[in-house]
């Protein structure tokens, strides 16, 4: 065997004699070796427009990061509102510029910390809340003008915006000038995610009653952020990923408009959230293709008049899935990449999945240590110098093209499959995503796909890599539970009462139930009581879990 | 021991809606040639056992990813020795901590897979151990 490195006649090149390998990305587009101008042209028409101008290819403003730099929104949140705020304030000491509040799966699914179905759970995952009173606390010494605040909840998201707006109107805010979103998107918490409690007909309702609230009252508010995130960590390409998150941004879109609510009321407050691993050159082509695809839809579907309602304003971030149990440190440098795909990209919003996250939710080490990831690309490496700075890339708009075709035809896979509630409701979408994660799976199994630590260069040092976890705290869930039973006897029980058969009524009437929710939660009625007077009129959603088939 | 088909519940205790992982161990099991039952989110202990006696299953698999493994094993545990599923082989899956897998395996878990572990271990794990 030689061991010296060969060098190649200069009369027989390499490439003529080894045959190149061949690169199909996860969207199904083959990469080819090399661009040209003539790839740019072939893939179909170019987008001259300029950042800021419909349809937004290059990024929604002008100036983009020049103007103001990507938010910093770590995801945050565990045991109680007293803890969760501290950490809150370390965080913004730190630098950070938005909040992303995490909340435990009791206060996610509807349920108090006192319930039954809560045991384990308080605290755990994220903050516990059961009534205004954690709002109250979450937030106290937070400037809610200077730093906005977005909740990431979803089935119980009504009672959760609810507690914020009223939360800021004690305080002297003006609900009408708040800034802030929640994520409050139902239908893939049905492909992905799982926190549902209503079937899916009342929850699409309910979104649509949280944007035509928020359109009257709360008219700076996001009432909505329409991941294609968990999606994408269930299993989608990323093409399907925005493509999945489009349908469902139309979705409820359709049903805002059914209550006689005009485009340009309420579209520019939908926002959007996507997922950050993979190829760098494939992710950064999905945002671009998907903010120039959202525009043309807000634009020519919907005849929006005003440009902005047609912005994909977007969170961008995460990156889960490609985090690893293995060499955990490997996790610090896979986020750093990310990060650098949400910059290339244009996201408004950042946030990184922390390298410990793998095992659990995050140190304040590991959270500083994202924080720090983001504020790297801000001062040191030049990120927020230029607007798209892969623009004009062969590679990149062709790429761009390429992506945008993939998205239309996700698209029209669900419009093909009875449009996105249906084949949410029958777990068509399910079966697809899970599908694919299978095989994404048995591809990391067999070395198909190769992860770093994992399936190739996985000699480790070490047998126990030593991270430092967060702990969950069991006492911390004891006195949430006692806070509760202090505050629900020292509260007006009969004025609860009224709310509730309010809330009830208003269900059940098909009324839009916000009114109603806000007055219950200023009554301090707990999460799990709003939740069970809507129960009472919408039932639970059932999960369709016979739909399974052998993988062929 | 009999030729019968390997029968597996599989469920998701609890209100962690992490199916991600669930849902590719029942694929891996179905080719696997097993039958498979899948809970689907949100099942009570008490659902679960219920579910694993009138199925009469050989293979009781929980998957959990949230951290609350140790106080729904501990539940289910009580509940699978009242209803006679002792006899059952008993795995569970999720986001496991090393610290935790020796309390998991002394609560009756003969089979403990963390994040990471190959659907293929998986299945002869319960191909050798299934009475």
């Amino acid at each position: 065997m030689s061991s010296a490195p060969t060098r190649e006649a200069p009369n027989k090149p390499r490439a003529v004699r080894e045959p190149v390998r061949r690169v199909v990305n996860e969207s199904g587009i083959e990469v080819k070796p090399l661009y040209t101008a003539e790839d740019v042209a072939a893939s179909g028409v170019p987008d001259l427009s300029r950042p800021g101008e419909s349809p937004f290819t290059r990024g929604i403003h002008p100036l983009m990061y020049r103007h103001r730099p990507f938010t910093m929104r770590q995801y945050t949140g565990f045991a109680n509102a007293a803890d969760t705020n501290q950490r809150f304030k370390y965080l913004i000491a730190n630098g950070q510029t938005g909040l992303n509040v995490a909340f435990d799966l009791a206060t996610q699914c509807g349920y108090d910390s006192d319930a039954p179905e809560a045991m384990g759970e308080v605290g755990r995952v994220g903050m516990a809340v059961d009534t205004l009173r954690d709002f109250e606390i979450a937030f106290d010494g937070i400037d809610l003008d200077a730093i906005t605040v977005s909740l990431t909840v979803n089935g119980s998201a009504a009672i959760l915006i609810a507690m914020y707006l009223a939360m800021a109107e004690r305080r002297g805010y003006d609900i009408a000038k708040l800034r802030g979103t929640a994520q409050n998107d139902i239908l893939k918490e049905f492909i992905g995610r799982g926190t549902w409690i209503f079937p899916v007909d009342p929850s699409v309702k309910l979104v649509a009653d949280t944007i035509e609230y928020c359109a009257k009252v709360a008219p700076k508010y996001g009432p909505v952020s329409v991941c294609g995130y968990h999606i994408r960590e269930s299993g989608a390409t990323p093409a399907e990923e925005m493509g999945y998150a489009f349908c469902i941004a139309k979705a409820y879109t359709d049903a805002a408009l059914a209550r006689g609510l005009d485009i340009d009321e309420f579209a520019g407050r939908l926002s959007f959230n996507f997922n950050i691993f993979g190829n760098l050159f494939e992710q950064v082509a999905k945002f671009r293709a998907g903010r120039r695809r959202w525009a043309k839809i807000i634009r020519d579907e919907y005849g929006a008049k005003n440009p902005s309602s047609g912005w994909l304003r977007m969170i961008a971030g995460g990156g889960g899935f490609g985090l690893t149990i293995e060499q955990p440190e490997n996790n610090i440098v896979r986020g750093a990449y990310y990060a650098l795909i949400a910059a290339l990209g244009g996201a408004q919003t950042m946030a990184l999945c922390c390298y410990d996250e793998a095992y659990t939710i995050p140190t304040p080490k590991a959270q500083r240590l994202s924080l720090r990831t983001m504020q790297l690309l801000i001062e040191e490496v030049g990120l927020t110098d230029t607007v798209d700075p892969l623009g004009g890339s062969y590679y990149v708009e062709t790429l761009t093209n390429q992506m945008e075709e993939k998205i239309v035809e996700a698209m029209k896979w669900v419009d093909d499959h009875g449009g996105i509630v249906k084949a949410v409701a029958e777990g068509v979408i399910q079966g697809r995503v899970s599908e694919y994660a299978y095989r994404r799976q048995r591809a990391l199994e067999t070395g198909a796909l190769r992860k770093v630590g994992v399936n190739c260069y996985n000699e480790s040092e070490e047998e126990n890599p030593n991270v430092e976890l967060h702990p969950y705290d069991e006492l911390g869930a004891i006195a949430q539970v006692q806070s509760l039973r202090l505050l629900k006897a020292e509260r007006d029980n009969d004025a609860v009462e009224r709310t509730l058969d309010t809330l009830r009524a208003d269900a059940n009437a098909g009324r839009n139930v916000m009114p109603a929710v806000m007055q219950a939660v200023k009554a301090y009625a707990t999460v799990g009581e709003m939740t069970r007077a809507l129960v009472d009129v919408y039932g639970y959603f059932r999960e369709p879990t016979r739909l399974w088939r052998k993988v062929a | 021991m009999s030729q019968r088909q390997i029968r597996v519940l599989l469920a998701k205790p609890g209100l962690d809606g992490h199916d991600v992982g669930a849902k590719v161990v029942v694929q891996a099991l179905l080719q696997a040639g097993f039958d498979v039952i899948y809970t689907g989110l949100r099942q009570t202990p008490e659902a679960i056992v219920r579910a694993a006696r009138e199925a009469d299953v050989d293979v009781i698999g929980l998957s959990i990813l949230s951290g609350s493994h140790i106080p729904l094993c501990r539940r289910l545990r009580d509940l699978m020795f009242d209803q006679a599923l002792h006899d059952k082989l008993w795995i569970v899956g999720g986001n496991i901590p090393e610290a935790d897998r020796m309390v998991l395996k002394q609560l009756g878990y003969r089979g403990v897979f963390p994040t990471g572990s190959r659907t293929d271990d998986i299945v002869s794990f319960i191909r050798e151990n299934v009475r």
